[in-house]
């Protein structure tokens, strides 16, 4: 009953997808321009010699460095942060006027700073995505630590937690975890908006952002569009690994194990 | 005890309480809601502080919370994070007795509230009634000297709470803690307890304190409960009139 109704569902995904694809290869082969809207057959085609000259892997390696080199620096910065904000009201007041500054600078506005300070490196290219990234997850931290309820804090004061330490370590945080995890979701997704971005002002010469403008520079605008859809890809790849990881490792409480 | 709020409001929840319990009883707390029961437990529990007064456990001032007294709360408190079995062994991590002791401990308490085929559940997965036995056991593991209860079985419908209630007493007479027990049902702390103190309306005094000595097992339907409640009933009914509802 439940398994029949699933793959419904799933044929219904799969005539969609199919009949977009169609419709976009009828519509390039009406247009007939390749400038304007290369067709979907000119993608594929594009997208497997990419595949088999190898190129495409070291960009995505090369995006995927930056990216995981600034969600990083993201996570170790924005948990800790969010910890001592969501629990010490002192540090909240102290810090929250400064983020409340910081944050609504678009994370693009850095670069000029972050050339500056890093150079054409890596590191450049890895800030901007942690500006991207650091306040989502900050936020978010802080708010599962703050609506930590307090019944748990005082069952576990009750129960022998005598220190802060406690507390946060083995009550607020793991209360908090869900929320860390929606924090790191939502600041993975910016961060890897950031990197068309940050790959633009040329850390190197290969990566998915790249890419992009140098093959539009060269009017390849059919490898403008694989490059385009292996950076939605990823992004959804990313997405789909992390929830099924957070799901079956961190939150397996949440989702409920039925003996 | 007054509480302060965030506006600056004073809040006078209890004054002039003064009770002494003996080992092992079993004391139950009735009063119109707003009297400062739950301030009264969470002041022996240690987690407020009164303006003035001490409260003593064997002749030592409470300073804060601490292992000689448990405490089920009036809400639904177990981690939602753990399962059944590490929300029990919560107190003895703390203590560093080592995996395989605590978690036959835990074993053991789980058994001892009729839970143990739900080890390894996560607390959502367990009915309310369930919920506040696994409470139960989390707070015994620790071998407290006190227990407290705040309304432990408000939420639960009447037969459980009834199950409940037996099963309270049967933990008590096997392992004599001091148990303090607030309820909102007189039936309920006719059933069960030593002493009952009944408090005034807000700010809460102590107005009475019936001794309850009928034998125990208990008969629910004897002639004597039922003129103890009646008795029970009057007091609190001056005392609700007295309470804006
Ligand atoms: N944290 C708090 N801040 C301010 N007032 C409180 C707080 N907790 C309880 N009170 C007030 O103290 C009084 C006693 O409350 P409580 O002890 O919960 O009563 P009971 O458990 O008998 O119903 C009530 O007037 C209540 O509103
Ligand atoms: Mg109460």
């Amino acid at each position: 009953m439940k398994r029949g109704h699933g793959s419904r569902k799933r044929s219904i995904e799969v005539i969609s997808i199919a009949t977009a694809l169609l419709i976009w290869e009828i519509i390039a082969r009406i247009i007939d321009v390749k400038y304007i809207l290369p067709s979907f057959t000119s993608v594929v085609s594009a997208f497997i010699k990419l595949v088999q000259g190898g190129e495409l892997y070291r960009d995505i390696l090369t995006s995927l460095n930056y990216f995981v080199l600034g969600i990083g620096l993201a996570v170790m910065v924005g948990i800790p942060i969010g910890t001592l904000m969501g629990w010490f009201k002192n540090i909240d007041r102290a810090v929250d006027p400064i983020i409340e500054m910081i944050r609504p600078i678009p994370p693009l506005a850095w670069i000029p700073f972050a050339i500056l300070w890093f150079g054409l490196t890596k590191y450049a290219a890895g800030f901007v995505i942690f500006i991207g990234a650091v306040f989502p997850i900050l936020i978010n931290t802080y708010t599962g630590f703050k609506h930590t309820p307090r019944v748990l804090v005082e069952s576990g004061k009750v129960l022998g937690c005598t220190s802060n330490k406690d507390i946060i370590f083995r009550i607020a945080l793991p209360f908090a975890l869900p929320s860390i995890a929606t924090g790191i979701r939502v600041g993975m997704g910016v961060g890897w908006m950031c990197v068309v971005a940050a790959e633009l002002f040329g850390v190197s010469t290969n990566g998915i952002g790249w890419k992009i403008w140098h093959w539009n520079d060269l009017h390849h605008m059919d490898l403008v569009l694989t490059y385009m859809l292996v950076l939605g890809l990823i992004a959804l790849i990313i997405d789909r690994v992390f929830r099924y990881l957070v799901q079956e490792w961190w939150l397996r409480w949440q989702s409920g194990v039925v003996v | 005890m007054t509480y302060h709020t965030e506006e600056g409001d004073e809040v006078p929840a209890l004054s002039d309480i003064n009770l002494e319990m003996k080992d092992k009883e079993f004391v139950c707390f009735i009063g119109p809601s707003g009297c400062g029961k739950t301030t009264l437990l969470r002041i022996i529990a240690g987690l407020e502080t009164p303006d003035t007064g001490i409260i003593t456990v064997d002749g030592e001032p409470i300073k804060g919370p601490g292992p000689d007294r448990g405490m089920v709360f009036q809400e639904y408190s177990l981690f939602p994070w753990r399962t059944v079995l590490k929300n029990i062994t919560f107190s003895l991590e703390l203590k560093k007795v080592p995996k395989v002791q605590r978690e036959d401990t835990a074993r053991q308490y789980l058994e001892l509230v009729g839970l143990s085929k739900f080890a390894e559940s996560y607390p959502h997965e367990l009915s309310g009634g369930m919920k506040q036995r696994v409470a139960i056991a989390r707070a015994l593991v620790n071998d407290p000297k006190v227990l407290l209860m705040d309304e432990p079985f408000g939420a639960v419908d009447a037969q459980t709470r009834n199950r409940l209630q037996q099963e309270l007493l049967k933990i008590w007479e096997r392992d004599k803690k001091t148990l303090l027990f607030i309820t909102h049902s007189v039936d309920e702390a006719v059933y069960m307890a030593d002493r009952v103190v009944v408090f005034t309306s807000p700010p809460g005094r102590i107005k009475e304190i019936f001794k309850v000595e009928l034998p125990r097992p208990r008969d629910r339907t004897s002639v004597e409960a039922n003129v103890l409640r009646e008795h029970l009933l009057t007091s609190l009914g001056a005392e609700m009139k007295n309470t804006i509802v």
